[in-house]
């Protein structure tokens, strides 16, 4: 009656019913709906949509059996545009519908679309729990660091100093980095994506679908109106070699171009930095540090997340964390069952009707 | 058997009470189950501190249990107790001032130390200076004897001994009103069955108990109370928080649907969390969720994904809850929100009943928002409630409040356990093809075109080809469901989700009224229901004509409210908040019926009612 073996990796799409082979490939067009889509010209989120909808034939789903749904914000619009079943909630609270559906159908893949306002902030709590349950579904979360559809206020992944409409003197707050939250959450899949980087998107995506577990996607989007060029650091084809850390799984990790590469090493008290590759080669200053998202220990992608810095001198993209861990779903599921199987199978009106009287009765007449 | 004297009594209302630790709770539940057993009608009313364990032998720390049995049928658990039994100094000043002069007291003087006076303000004991002349004291040393009692289980420590006194209460008590102690020696072997010294000692001290009676001169006669005259059936004994949760599971079966329960734990709802978390074996999933609003978020995506979602709750729940009730009645789905009452505002009184959420039910979210509201009126009622709360729920396709209460949850009575056929056909019928055609002609799905009977709209759930469908809490377009800010639009969505919720179908009020030619109407909804029939009895004993009636279902009213109401000169409507339902009535009915509240924490008594009553009949003559 256990559906998963501890240990062994089995994949988040594993139970829901896929389309026989006959029944020709799916294309883009079958996910988009007949809803116009009304983001800003400009919007990240235009990329990320043509990604997922491009991307989801590949998952050979059952249309029907997919089911996205949306909190509140710009990216929470999400749903309306894909044709599938989708659910727009409200206000942080996506993670907590979902888990409810997610657990209550095996046969759904199951998507959270939210933002940094709505998952980091007003849904905190929810997403933190469902990161610790490790309930079976894919969350995006839309990283462009402002509100966006209340007009520009500071979110919780502003900089320090960032200059909103409610932060005229700049920010105060300390801003959440997702990938370190999502890691002391226990997530089990964590990774980071750029939405301009449509071939590493997809990538993870893909990785992300087939998890079995709560897997969390940070995508870093750009918001033209109230926050343009949050990222453009990392786009500008000058820098982004010297910024952007690509983490590979068995590869060292590295950062820059070749000629000009710097490796990550570790001294002995623990601590991480960049020294270049020759001095790296030496071993003086450190051990070279491997990425291996399959630890179980979750310290070194807990350190990786780390390097990101609000000047994004070195930004680590890709999964930082993806290992196997029974599910919250699974386990609520699988406790019914053994109930229900062990009694001999579903509960009939015999069954209820002993429930209903229970052990002490009596007659009358 | 003893030669001594054996009377027959109609009715009883014992009341145990003692310090949080001395178990008063299961010795009042374990005396009731015997009771009822033996064929009595009964209705208890368990009243606890909200703390685990306050300071011991204070005044905060009191935990009592009062259970009225009677030969007849029982309405109230009693306005005043004929028998206390009384654990220490504590115990007895909190409920002194209820006891009825010739009440019987039962005390343990063990307890009544010079230090535990003190801790309540008794300057001389109460036991000795005149203030108990007017009852009937047993005065009786009743931990030393159970520690003799106890003498020979050597293992056990003189704590462990005194642990057993409340065994010995019990025992006394079944003595006095000859009640088998089967039943609580069964349960004893099974809660103790894997510490066989402590059941042993708990057997003892019970029977002990028992002989003490018997034997001792201090107990002149005992007591006999004839089982009452019921209707044919199967009973058992059930508290409102059992019966709801079965109610539950039984229209989830009814239904042909799984049960998903999303709740977050509260006083004085948790016991149902705790019954429905029991009954996997019935296809029942809980999920404890982080907090109330997962709660109700799971319960939501459970019914979106085709199930009977489920959260329950007290007030301050339904305040953190309110934005989703919000988004339910905005998506159109079964919705089953269940608010077990108690004191507030805020945490309130957490332990004690109150009917003060009416108004937060019926209008505490943003924008027009109806919402069903059924109201259980006795323990057992709670059943029918839930069930009924399943139905409207599903073939509206609306969320559906189920306004228990810190009364009816812990409080419980005899119920007809009813024939699994007899009850409700709950089935539904989930949409499974299209329903329209999109404008090249094509076939479609409109998730809210609407039944034209019940204007609920289709339930289609994801896993159904063909029909894939967004829904969410922006407003959306009359039978596409699309996003529009359409002015037109959105006043219609509003009037069709509004006059969905008018048009449910609810039973008509059923007016007691045996003469015919009452002029008053006491109407009341909830757990107010057993004092008034009370009271109405009481006053029509006096030989004046009153009627009675009971809602049910409060949004909406039943048809024949507006008539019922209009038939009596005047309307009295008693409830346990300061006039929730008479605001209701007069905003609907512009009459000015008589509000008369209460906000104790408690029932109202029966002896209060009939005041009103009379004073109100007096006005008009």
């Amino acid at each position: 009656m256990t559906s998963v073996d501890i240990g062994m990796p089995v994949s988040g799409l594993q139970s829901v019913p896929h389309l026989p082979d006959e029944a020709g490939k799916q294309t883009k067009r079958d996910f988009t709906s007949d809803q116009e889509v009304r983001w800003c010209p400009g919007c990240g989120d235009y990329v990320i949509l043509a990604a997922v909808q491009s991307f989801l034939p590949e998952l050979g789903l059952r249309r029907e059996n997919i089911v996205f749904v949306s909190g509140i914000g710009c990216s929470s619009r999400f749903p309306y545009y894909l044709d599938t079943y989708g659910m727009h909630s409200i206000h942080g609270r996506a993670p907590a519908i979902a888990t409810g559906l997610a657990t209550s159908r095996a046969d759904l893949s199951v998507w959270v679309v939210t933002g940094d306002g709505d998952a980091l902030s007003i849904g905190g709590n929810h997403l933190i729990h469902a990161l610790r349950r490790n309930v079976n579904m894919t969350i995006l979360l839309f990283n462009n660091q402002i509100y966006g559809l209340t007009k520009g206020q500071y979110s919780p992944t502003s900089r320090v100093g960032q200059v909103t409409k409610s932060t005229p003197a700049g920010s105060v707050d300390t801003p959440f980095n997702p990938v370190s939250l999502a890691l002391g959450a226990e997530a089990t899949f964590v990774a980071r994506a750029m939405e301009s980087d449509r071939a590493e998107l997809t990538g993870i995506l893909r990785a992300a679908a087939e998890h079995r577990g709560t897997a969390l996607v940070e995508i870093y989007q750009n918001c033209p109106i109230f926050n343009d060029g949050a990222f453009e650091v990392l786009k500008d084809r000058t820098q982004q070699e010297a910024r952007i850390v690509r983490l590979r799984s068995g590869e060292a990790v590295t950062v820059g171009a070749e000629g000009d590469r710097r490796v990550l090493v570790r001294k002995g008290s623990g601590t991480m930095k960049f020294v270049a590759e020759a001095e790296a080669a030496t071993g003086e200053s450190g051990a070279v540090v491997v990425h291996d998202p399959t630890l179980d220990d979750p310290s070194q992608a807990f350190q990786l997340s780390r390097l990101d810095t609000p000047e994004m001198t070195h930004v680590p993209m890709g999964i930082f964390r993806q290992v196997s861990r029974p599910t919250y779903d699974d386990l609520v599921r699988d406790q019914v069952e053994a109930a229900v199987s062990t009694a001999g199978g579903p509960a009939t009106d015999a069954d209820l009707a002993e429930l209903l009287r229970g052990r002490d009765t009596w007659t009358v007449g | 058997m003893s030669s001594k004297s054996v009377r027959t009594l109609d009715r009883v209302v014992i009341r145990f009470a003692g310090d949080s630790g001395d178990g008063m709770q299961l010795t009042g539940d374990r005396f009731t189950s015997d009771t009822a057993t033996m064929g009595n009608d009964l209705s208890t009313l368990p009243n606890f501190p909200a703390e685990i364990r306050a300071p011991q032998g204070t005044l905060p720390g009191v935990s009592s249990f009062q259970l009225h049995f009677a030969d007849h049928d029982v309405l109230t658990p009693g306005d005043a107790p004929d028998v206390l039994v009384a654990m220490n100094p504590a115990a007895l000043k909190a409920n002194l001032s209820d006891l009825p002069r010739g009440a019987t007291v039962i005390v343990n003087t063990d307890e009544f130390t010079t230090r535990n006076l003190a801790k309540v303000g008794y300057a001389q004991s109460p036991l000795d200076d005149g203030t108990l002349d007017s009852f009937h004291v047993h005065p009786l040393a009743l931990t030393s004897i159970t520690v003799e009692a106890l003498a020979a289980f050597d293992s056990l420590s003189r704590k462990e001994k005194e642990r057993a006194k409340n065994m010995f209460a019990l025992g006394l008590l079944s003595w006095m009103y000859t009640r088998p102690t089967t039943g609580t020696e069964a349960f004893l072997t099974k809660k103790f069955g894997a510490r066989p010294e402590i059941l042993a000692a708990n057997l003892a001290a019970l029977r002990a108990g028992w002989n003490y009676g018997e034997t001792t001169e201090d107990f002149a006669s005992s007591y006999v109370v004839a089982p009452a005259k019921m209707p044919p059936g199967t009973y058992r004994n059930v508290t409102g928080n059992t019966a709801l949760a079965l109610g539950l599971v039984a229209a989830a079966h009814r239904a042909g649907l799984p049960l998903v329960l999303g709740s977050y734990p509260i006083t004085p709802a948790s016991d149902v969390l705790h019954a429905l978390a029991a009954l996997k074996r019935h296809g029942v999933t809980t999920l404890q969720a982080e907090d109330e609003i997962a709660g109700i978020g799971i319960a939501l995506g459970a019914s979106f994904g085709g199930a009977i979602g489920v959260t329950t709750t007290s007030g301050p729940g339904v305040a953190l809850k309110s934005e989703t009730i919000g988004l339910a009645v905005s998506l159109e789905l079964p919705l089953v929100i269940v608010d077990v009452q108690r004191g507030g505002p805020s945490t309130g009184l957490p332990t004690k009943t109150e009917q003060a959420d009416l108004l937060q039910a019926m209008f505490g979210r943003n924008g027009e928002s109806p919402v069903p509201i059924v109201a259980p009126r006795t323990p057992a009622d709670c059943f029918d409630a839930a069930m009924d709360a399943v139905r409207i729920a599903t073939t509206y396709r609306t969320p559906v409040f189920l306004l228990s209460d810190g009364y009816l949850a812990n409080g419980s009575e005899p119920w007809s356990v009813p024939g699994v056929e007899d009850l409700p056909d709950l089935h539904v019928a989930f949409a499974n093809a299209p329903n329209g055609t999109d404008p090249k002609g094509e076939p479609t799905f409109h998730p809210f075109l609407r039944d034209e009977q019940t204007l609920a709209r289709p339930w289609a759930v994801p896993g159904t080809p063909g029909l894939e469908h967004r829904i969410g809490g922006i407003e959306k377009a009359d039978v596409t469901g699309n996003i529009s800010y359409d002015p037109d639009n959105h006043d219609r969505m509003t009037r069709l989700r509004q006059a969905k919720v008018d048009g449910i179908t609810v039973p008509d009020l059923e007016v007691d009224d045996p003469t015919g030619d009452a002029r008053v109407l006491v109407l009341g909804w909830g757990s107010t229901y057993g004092p008034i029939a009370a009271a109405t009895r009481v006053v029509r004993n006096a030989g004046q004509a009153v009627a009675r009636a009971h809602l049910g279902h409060l949004n909406p009213f039943p048809r024949n409210l507006a008539k019922v109401i209009h038939d009596y000169d005047r309307v009295v409507v008693p409830e346990m908040n300061l006039g929730q339902l008479a605001l209701l009535l007069r905003a609907e009915f512009l009459v000015d019926v008589r509000s008369h509240t209460s906000v104790r924490g408690l029932p109202f008594s029966t002896v209060e009612l009939a005041d009103v009553i009379s004073t109100t009949l007096e006005e008009l003559s």
